[in-house]
């Protein structure tokens, strides 16, 4: 298969398509938990509860698929039916979680045609309705969420409760059942060790920081997720703006050292950048720490105007493109790790010569 | 779900393990694990959120409650509250009654609140409503039966039979 149409198969609209604020955000998703009244939680669900559960959202949704334009031509995929690198992919997009692929045993998801809906069945709950958007559109995600979910109760009983809202398995999510984050590109902050000052005052105000790459502390390719931790006793409309203001202020910030860097250190950056451009250009071996970095940098020199002829959502393809469970789909093969690294130098290398015969 | 091994307590480790190259994956309560002596690699994968929550709920309890014998048991799941301190997930929804008393701290430690003030789901919001209706009408029925107006008593006590029928469907 053809590099060009592997991508048009493999990349989600998410990841395609240019979104409000696109150069420092890449993604917003809004994620509510809901559960089915008078079945246990999967976590203590028998075989025959779990699968009841399947049935129930795939009635629902067969005979009432007209109703949601976005679900209409959507596809129901159980987890028993994917292979192990399947089910990967779908991870490395983000339209399942980690504990669905390798957790659950009657685990299936409802997704949308262009991928930007996702609805989970028997992950932690019994159902997770997710939607993904390109930039900065948590309110759009959100109203999206919403009415996916009042479809869905028009078929469905939820677990619910007077006092504690919706019922989740984990206590955690509790109330509203909505987890809204943000992803973030920070690498003007990052180099300015800004970021170290800026992470904990957002924890403060009851968000969380996490790097979407990589373990501990470093954030590979200086991408950020931030959701919000309080799901009880807000309103989802306060939880949003809560989020939105401090992504808002992130932005801002991230805008300035931008600005900053680009004055006092132009030669520096520039320097920076190309370098970076010129490793993924011609690289025969790279590791996903290295490339990672280098796309954060071409990315950052895209977004400021200092390397042309590249377009900005090629980075987002590359960084997924680049992980373990793509490569091999790719490749059609399973690779080991040195494998691994051959192959993702050459796809970027690839990817980007695509880009400079578009330009000519 | 609930561990394979012995069908009883909800399996709470997770983990693959290769064998001559053949991936297989296991899913163990903590008990049977144990029993089976196995060292479990890629233990903390996943878990560091809920250990952190169940630090929390241990904080919670005085010393004296930690040492008391464990009843405290959701009639509907089998969940016992320590089951709940040690994974930090619930089995169903009654359990939030069932340990209403220890989870609203947790709760306001978590959240800040311990009361919901989001959507409500359309169906609740109908029944909702019904049931303060039916309060109402309970009220004004009783008034009624107090001054001796028989005839409004009657009314009102077929009205509040007919709201009573439709909250039952
Ligand atoms: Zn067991
Ligand atoms: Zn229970």
């Amino acid at each position: 298969m053809s590099l060009e149409h592997f991508i048009q198969n493999a990349i989600s609209e998410w990841m395609r398509v240019k979104g409000p604020q696109s150069d420092i955000v890449f993604s917003s998703r809004v994620r509510i938990a809901r559960n089915l009244d008078g079945l246990p939680f999967p976590l203590l669900s028998t075989q025959s509860q779990a699968e009841e559960v399947v049935r129930r959202v795939e009635e629902a949704w067969k005979n009432d698929k007209d109703r949601l334009a976005v679900l209409k031509d959507a596809e129901l995929i159980r987890m028993s039916d994917l292979t192990d690198l399947e089910k990967r992919v779908l991870v490395e997009k983000h339209l399942i979680s980690p504990m669905l692929a390798e957790e659950s045993r009657h685990g299936a998801v409802l997704l949308s045609q262009d991928e930007s809906v996702s609805i989970m069945i028997n992950e932690e709950d019994h159902i997770r309705i997710q939607v993904l958007f390109p930039g900065l559109q948590l309110e759009k995600a959100w109203e999206l969420a919403s009415q996916i979910d009042n479809w869905l109760e028009k078929h469905l009983t939820y677990a619910f409760e007077g006092g504690y809202g919706y019922l989740t398995s984990c206590p955690t999510n509790v109330g509203t059942g909505i987890r809204a984050s943000v992803m973030v590109h920070l690498p003007a902050l990052a180099m300015t060790q800004q970021l170290n000052r800026l992470i904990p005052a957002i924890t403060q105000v009851g968000l969380a920081v996490r790097g979407i790459y990589g373990e501990g502390s470093e954030a590979l390719g200086q991408l950020y997720q931030v959701s919000n931790q309080v799901t009880l006793g807000q309103s989802e409309e306060e939880i949003l703006d809560n989020l939105q203001g401090v992504v808002r202020q992130m932005i801002e910030h991230e805008q300035i050292a931008r600005r900053r860097l680009q004055e006092m250190s132009l030669t520096q950056l520039e320097d920076r950048v190309h370098r970076s451009y010129g490793i993924l250009a011609h690289a025969r071996i790279i590791d996903s720490n290295e490339a990672m970095k280098r796309l954060s940098d071409v990315r950052l020199g895209v977004d400021m105007g200092l390397i042309l002829g590249v377009s900005a959502n090629v980075m987002n393809e590359l960084m997924v493109m680049t992980q373990p469970g793509f490569l091999q789909s790719y490749a059609n093969q399973r690779l080991n790790p040195e494998q691994r690294d051959i192959r993702r130098a050459r796809l970027i290398r690839e990817r980007l010569a695509m880009e400079q015969t578009k330009e000519q | 779900m609930l561990c394979p091994e012995c069908g009883k307590r909800p399996a709470t480790l997770h983990y693959t393990k290769i064998v001559n190259g053949e991936k297989t994956e296991f899913h163990l309560c903590e008990v049977c694990a144990q029993e089976k002596g196995e060292v479990m690699p890629g233990f903390e994968h996943g878990f560091s959120f809920h250990q952190l929550l169940s630090g929390l709920l241990n904080f919670n309890s005085s010393p004296q409650e930690a040492y008391k014998p464990q009843t405290l048991r959701c009639n509907t799941c089998g969940l016992t509250y320590n089951q709940f301190s040690k994974i930090g997930r619930f089995g169903c929804g009654d359990c939030y009654k069932t340990f209403r008393e220890r989870l609203d701290p947790l709760l306001r430690r978590v959240h800040g609140h311990s009361t919901h003030r989001g959507k409500i789901p359309e169906r609740a919001q109908g029944e909702l409503k019904l049931k303060k209706e039916l309060e109402q009408l309970k009220a004004e029925l009783a008034a009624k039966i107090e001054t001796e107006e028989f005839e409004e008593a009657a009314r009102l006590r077929d009205q509040i039979r007919s709201l009573q029928e439709q909250l039952e469907k």
